[in-house]
């Protein structure tokens, strides 16, 4: 019964951090911009299954992603038997989804398995960190706290690890000594319990429940770390896929506004027509966070830092300043930083700052080729294209600015139908003296 | 053998006879004024008066899609472009267009039906591996025979419209020795000229990322540097000149090597 109680009352201290978490992010993302309407849930679903639960994306780098892949169903797995050991700790039931029989053999088991299997693989994500020269997790961005935050998360999926098969392997010995019936099937645990002496059985039931209360106390630490750390993709990778924007890479989002603008402009009937009411002044563009669309900012709280991006953009590859994976960690620290005071003090709240300028340069914005390599790239579809030509609309749009080289293009265009300075008079000179063999 | 003059049709003067082409051929600015990739719009254009195709050129009355505009952030004047496009399409009923320019397939087809614009929007390579597949298209060997050729993927067919398979079919019906980059089909490095950088100076950097790409071709040791786009031609080319291959190696685009091999 103590143990009920103590454990309630630790699991609504974690829910109530969890609550207010969320309703701070809440608040941050209703500051945020729309992007586009929630449709297609069947497409949505496959991308779902596909790109997360499959993986895809992740196998792009077929090694290293091998490695991700088995922690990510592992985690799945293993996300079973902690719902199981919440409802335990509650109900004060001991393996209480045991009365599912040979499905319980089989979770268990995988659990188990899977627990071993992660391990190895954080074992190979510290050492590529610690031991490494991995190119893919330097450059300006990653300052010494977002290393200490990898290192802290890898750590802490250890002790998770560690403390699960440590569970598994208390239980399996004192059960074995004492004769006792052993519910679920646990593989791994039952090979390395071989491997141990010892033949108090009292000794293993504390081995169990230390890694119990050990196992469960750290899930319930870091559930509240993540939202703060650059793993919050736990949580955040799956329904950031989900959300995905379903259109070809390709396609840049209409800015329906300036449609607006541009049909009034061109048609004399309607330019004196009144405004709609609920017209409202809208920045054109990007400057600061809460000009970003929802989705931007759930891709940025979503981006766990792999720099998959920035090692597939050109511009980065050959020493510019622009970095894909920079931009999207940008507007999250800078959300971070305005979006509390703008809930406080309202939305005109200025602090004299900007996502651009203040986080991001001009120089990064002009250097990308809009390749769509860092989108395609992104294993959880993190669009960040779409995201930096919205910035340089606002720098066009708002402020006329734009490298020069550019803004004798925008010239040309409008007064000759073309980025080059010709004339549409000799469109067709290409067609002169044409001549085809006949056979 | 006899040659026989093209007169390439322009929408205007079909109108004014009554007439309407199956499709609307998009030059593209390239197309119309860089000296270099006029020779492929004449290139195809050659294909398509072999292949009997019914088209026609907007000529004068085309102008930019608006595309790089766009990219560059002026989304007001991408949007008078395109409503001007849409317009003058409207005028001739376009209803097929045929783009070479990846670029503007791209605005044409992902872009344009946000402003109202609803075409079908096809790109060459996309329309002459539909003409082979038929078997109306016939191509060998005869020219290329086993130089080896390898692929450049635009960014604006590759990852934005996951055109990948048709370059390469048709390539390997044009040699017996394709090679791929390491560094292709999604994975494929930009040729450093989309999203405006075509028409400006790069950021400061350490190297051109045209030389980049360039490289990753020239490891290939392929003969011939095969493009889709005229960007990328622009590059690949500056960057064969920069290494100083211009001689030895050839970058041409897909709708030359076809030309060639049928010998027009």
């Amino acid at each position: 019964m103590t143990k009920q109680i103590v454990f309630s009352v630790t699991l609504l201290i974690t829910l109530g951090i969890f609550a207010y978490t969320v309703n701070r992010l809440i608040g941050l993302f209703k500051l945020t911009r729309p992007a586009f309407p929630i449709k297609d849930f069947g497409k949505r679903f496959g991308i779902m299954m596909g790109v997360a639960f499959g993986q895809k994306k992740i196998f792009r780098r077929p090694v290293i992603g091998f490695f991700h892949a088995l922690v990510f169903w592992g985690f799945c797995v293993i996300l079973i038997g902690s719902i199981e050991m919440v409802i335990d700790g509650v109900t004060g039931t001991d393996k209480v989804l045991k009365c599912l029989g040979p499905v319980y053999d089989f979770i268990m088991a995988s659990g188990d398995i899977f627990a071993f299997l992660i391990i190895i693989s954080i074992i190979v994500f510290l050492s590529r960190r610690l031991f490494f020269h991995i190119k893919r997790f330097e450059g300006v961005e990653m300052i010494k706290k977002t290393h200490i935050d990898a290192i802290i998360a890898l750590t802490l999926i250890l002790l998770l690890m560690v403390s699960l098969l440590a569970m598994n392997i208390g239980y399996v010995k004192h059960n074995t000594l004492l004769n006792e019936e052993i519910s679920g099937l646990y593989p791994v645990s039952n090979i390395l319990a071989g491997l141990i002496g010892g033949s108090s059985a009292d000794s293993y039931w504390v081995l169990n429940q230390i890694s119990w209360w050990t196992h469960i106390l750290t899930i319930f630490f870091f559930a509240n770390y993540l939202p703060y750390s650059k793993h919050f993709h736990v949580f955040m990778s799956v329904p950031n896929v989900f959300l995905s924007r379903l259109d070809p890479l390709g396609k840049l989002p209409n800015m329906d506004n300036i449609t607006r603008e541009v049909k009034l402009m061109l048609n004399p009937d309607t330019a004196f027509a009144a405004q709609p009411a609920d017209a409202t002044v809208e920045r054109f563009g990007v400057k600061d966070a809460e000009d970003a669309s929802w989705k931007n900012y759930f891709d940025s709280l979503s981006c766990t830092q792999c720099g998959r991006c920035t090692s597939v953009c050109p511009a980065n590859i050959t020493g510019k300043k622009l970095s894909p994976r920079k931009v999207m960690m940008n507007l999250r620290e800078r959300m971070k930083e305005k979006g509390p005071l703008m809930v406080k003090n309202g939305r005109d709240f200025s602090d004299n700052r900007s996502l651009l300028r203040d986080y991001i340069s001009e120089e990064e914005i002009w250097a990308c080729t809009t390749c769509n390599a860092c989108a395609k790239e992104c294993p959880i579809n993190i669009n960040h294209p779409t995201f930096i030509v919205d910035m340089r609309r606002y720098l066009v749009m708002e402020e006329a600015s734009a490298p020069g080289e550019l803004k004798a293009v925008f010239n040309n265009i409008e007064n000759n139908g073309a980025p080059w300075q010709y004339s549409a008079e000799d469109r067709l000179l290409w067609t002169k003296d044409l001549e085809i063999n006949v056979y | 053998m006899e040659t026989r003059k093209i007169e390439v049709p322009v929408m205007a003067d079909l109108f004014s006879r009554g007439e309407k082409p199956e499709y609307l051929f998009w030059v593209g600015c390239a197309g119309a004024f860089d000296d270099r990739y006029k020779k492929v719009v004449r290139a195809f254009a050659k294909i398509l008066s072999y292949l009997n195709v019914s088209y026609a050129v907007l000529g004068k009355e085309e102008t930019c899609t608006g595309d790089p505009a766009r990219r560059a952030g002026n989304e007001m004047l991408f949007q008078m472009q395109a409503l001007q496009v849409i317009e003058t399409f409207k005028m001739y009923e376009v209803t097929k267009i045929i783009t070479i320019c990846p670029h503007c397939f791209n605005t044409f087809k992902n872009e344009y039906p946000d402003l109202g614009g609803n075409y079908e929007v096809t790109n060459y390579l996309q329309f002459l591996n539909r003409y082979i597949d038929d078997g109306k298209l016939k191509i060998d060997k005869k020219s290329l025979k086993n130089i080896s050729v390898t692929y450049h993927d635009p960014c604006y067919l590759g990852r934005a419209n996951d055109i990948y398979d048709e370059p390469r079919e048709i390539l390997k019906k044009l040699t017996g020795n394709f090679v791929e980059m390491h560094r292709n089909r999604s994975f494929a490095l930009c040729c450093g000229a989309g999203g405006g950088q075509m028409f400006k100076e790069a950021e400061k950097g350490d190297k051109e990322v045209f030389i980049e790409r360039t490289e990753d071709a020239l490891k290939t040791e392929a003969k011939v540097i095969a493009t889709a786009c005229p960007f990328c031609m622009t590059m690949i080319t500056d960057g064969l000149k920069y290494k100083n291959k211009e001689e030895d190696i050839k970058n041409l685009d897909i709708a030359e090597l076809i030309a060639q091999s049928l010998e027009l």
